[in-house]
């Protein structure tokens, strides 16, 4: 932990009210904290919280349906409390966020431009000419060819990568403190996924912005990644540095996630499997919330719900098995 | 003899058209594909959006019909068959798709969706047909007390279950499986993965792979074709290409996988610039835009599909002069001793979905 994290997240709990009445925890008591110029992996698989976790750092999620509780301190405000009014003027300026799709997330009747310079004026004020020169210099920081000429563009004119450049253009316009990026790659082609983390990589050494990295995909937290939160059913189950979590993981569902996935550098002859589905988050169940598809699982497990310790430096685990190698030795 | 030999396969869409029907423009999507497939074995296609894969699978089964080339499945000239004599062939060769939630009719129940193939060719007297969709189910996995259900109870890899069972129903040689792993989660992609590697042990099924992921590919395929723009670039068996990529493309999209290694330092190959539109694919080698070792030959003339003796074949004008490869390839990893015992916790239970996960099935969407 360092001294003071740019965010930090308190015992977040959100529930959802569904138009019958059942209420689905999807995110219970979430702690999290980056420091500033770190980049935090957040992985799990659908439905765990991880962006619905980003959402409510955002102010995004609806206020009708749902109820969000804990805090999240930011730059001195606790983002929950603060007015919208507030709130507008730190998204897309101190905070900013990139979304899976960049087919649906850029406006398909305003050209490229208009979209970039809209949030600079929002922000920064100034003349629409110097707005128009920083959109074209934004453009060009994430290599796209000809800025001049592609400022003018519509988004239907670019490809998938190029919309994605373009997102990543907008959420820098204002020099975020803060990043999040919500399954960035995902959509598109492994050649241009890695164009965009090599350009996420260089962004941040250039900017020293913070970035929280939602994904799925473990190779690209590898990759990117200083520290890794897993989550499973609405919770936090493992926190640790990167090479740490890749090496001697501390929680059950960490290590079948990595025994899930095929490898380049050796052929299993059968992947691992997590057996089992995921809880029903209308109840949760008391006790651990794995314990139902975990190999290594006692009676104690199902009787109360683990607290998240420490289990090594900077390492935390919710698991009363940890540390793990004991299992096997 | 070849369970599957495609020969010369073109497949141009007219992308464009004058107001009098005239053609216009055409999207080159499979330019002269060849390959052949053993009974029992795998072969996987690889390559990025747009380079023709999912098109070949469809001209395989004359979904669409190509524009030139020979497909022969068994000895048999596909392309010269009749309606009532295609619909035979159906029976041997099958397709499972992407998306298991398009894929299903949502207002049939599982078994309707499953005994439709048997009375479309008469294959179970209809007595006998809550038998064999109960066998089906139990051959992936599932309950056959699941039968009465619709699509929409299932989770994702549930369904592609389902799937995998419909297209088994019919008995064939061949199943295409085009992404059938991309939509679902990691944990789930590991389950389908598996039950598609023990239903081929198990019926002695010939694969075509259709995939963009190589390390999935890796893991499944005996055979490889990666294919870029219409047309595959390199070809070979599954372990020779992965250990000695030789296409610069090849070598690209294979180090381009991120890894679960955060301590591995290998050499990204990054290719500059877009994936060239395959309405006007450049001239000469169709990869030249984008590869960091072209020459000036490279921009005029195609390279041809060449084959060293094992049947390595590359089509790159510079293959002997390549560098190797070794610095784009991941470094042996794997787990220690100690993680390797734990993961090898996961994969001790039975294979196939679990009763446990079927039972808890209906929790997770909206209760009847």
């Amino acid at each position: 932990m360092s001294a003071s994290p740019l965010i930090e997240i308190k015992d977040l709990r959100i529930r959802f009210h569904g138009d019958d009445g059942r209420i689905t925890h999807a995110v219970d008591g979430v702690d999290l904290s980056v420091a500033n110029g770190a980049t935090l992996g957040l992985v799990g698989e659908s439905g765990c919280g991880k962006s619905v976790t980003s959402l409510a750092i955002m102010g995004l999620l609806p206020k009708q349906s749902a109820e969000i509780s804990g805090a999240i301190r930011f730059d001195g405000f606790d983002l929950l409390t603060t007015p919208d009014q507030t709130l507008r003027d730190l998204r897309g300026n101190r905070l900013a966020m990139i979304f899976q799709e960049p087919m649906t997330s850029l406006n398909p009747s305003f050209t490229i431009g208009d979209q970039i310079i809209e949030t600079i004026l929002r922000h920064r004020g100034g003349s629409r000419r110097s707005a128009r020169d920083r959109a074209i210099e934004l453009l060009r920081r994430v290599h796209i060819p000809s800025p001049e000429r592609r400022i003018d563009d519509y988004p239907h004119k670019l490809s998938g990568g190029m919309r994605q450049r373009v997102m990543i253009a907008m959420a820098l316009a204002c020099d975020p403190r803060l990043l999040i990026a919500d399954e960035p790659t995902t959509a598109l082609d492994v050649t241009l996924q890695a164009q965009i983390l090599e350009l996420m990589r260089e962004l941040k050494a250039a900017s020293g912005a913070a970035i929280i990295l939602i994904t799925h995909d473990l190779g690209v937290v590898a990759e990117v990644c200083d520290e890794v939160a897993v989550m499973y059913a609405g919770e936090i189950v493992e926190r640790a540095p990167v090479d740490e979590l890749f090496s001697a993981p501390q929680h059950p569902y960490t290590v079948g996630l990595l025994g899930s996935i095929p490898r380049l550098d050796h052929r299993a002859e059968q992947l691992a499997t997590i057996e089992g589905m995921v809880p029903n988050m209308a109840q949760p169940p008391a006790g651990c919330r794995f314990a139902a598809r975990c190999p290594f699982v006692l009676d104690a497990c199902t009787k109360v719900s683990p607290p998240l310790v420490e289990v090594g430096v900077g390492h935390l685990s919710r698991c009363i098995r940890a540390p793990l190698e004991l299992l096997v030795s | 003899m070849a369970l599957l030999e495609v020969n010369g396969l073109v497949k141009h869409f007219v992308a464009q058209r004058s107001l009098l029907g005239r053609a216009l423009a055409h999207v080159k999507a499979v330019d002269d594909v060849s390959f052949a497939l053993e009974a029992g074995k795998t072969l996987a296609l690889v390559g990025e959006s747009g380079c023709g894969k999912s098109t070949v699978s469809r001209l395989v089964l004359r979904l669409i019909e190509p524009d030139a080339g020979t497909v022969r499945f068994d000895g048999r000239d596909l392309l010269a068959l009749e309606a009532g004599t295609l619909r035979a062939f159906r029976r041997e060769a099958q397709i499972i798709f992407q998306d298991p939630y398009a894929s299903l009719n949502p207002r049939m129940t599982v078994g309707q969706i499953l005994t439709e193939p048997l009375a479309l060719h008469d294959l179970v007297p209809p007595a006998r047909r809550v038998e064999r969709v109960a066998e089906l189910l139990r051959l992936v996995g599932l309950e056959p007390r699941l039968a009465r259900r619709y699509p929409h109870e299932f989770s994702g890899g549930q369904r592609q279950r389902i799937a995998i069972a419909r297209a088994l129903a019919v008995e064939p040689k061949l199943i295409i499986c085009d992404e059938p792993v991309s939509a679902l989660d990691v944990s789930i992609r590991s389950q389908i993965l598996n039950l598609l590697r023990e239903l081929q042990d198990r019926l002695g099924l010939a694969y075509i792979f259709v995939s963009h992921d190589l390390a999935v590919v890796k893991h499944i395929a005996d055979h490889v074709a990666v294919m870029n723009l219409g047309q595959i670039v390199e070809t070979a068996e599954a372990d020779a290409l992965f250990a000695a990529p030789r296409h610069p493309y090849s070598r690209a999209l294979l180090s381009a996988i991120p890894q679960p290694q955060p301590k591995a330092k290998r050499t990204t190959v990054l290719l500059e610039g877009e994936i060239p539109s395959a309405l006007d694919p450049p001239s000469g080698c169709r990869f030249h835009t984008r590869c960091p070792f072209v020459i000036e030959r490279c921009r005029s003339e195609a390279p041809a599909l060449l084959a060293d003796r094992t049947g390595h074949a590359t089509a790159c004008h510079r293959t002997a002069e390549l560098p190797s490869a070794d610095a784009i390839l991941p470094t042996a990893g794997g787990f220690s001793p100690a993680l390797a015992k734990l993961v090898a916790a996961f994969s001790r239970k039975t294979e196939g979905g679990s009763p446990a996960g079927v039972v808890k099935q209906g929790t997770t969407s909206t209760t009847m």
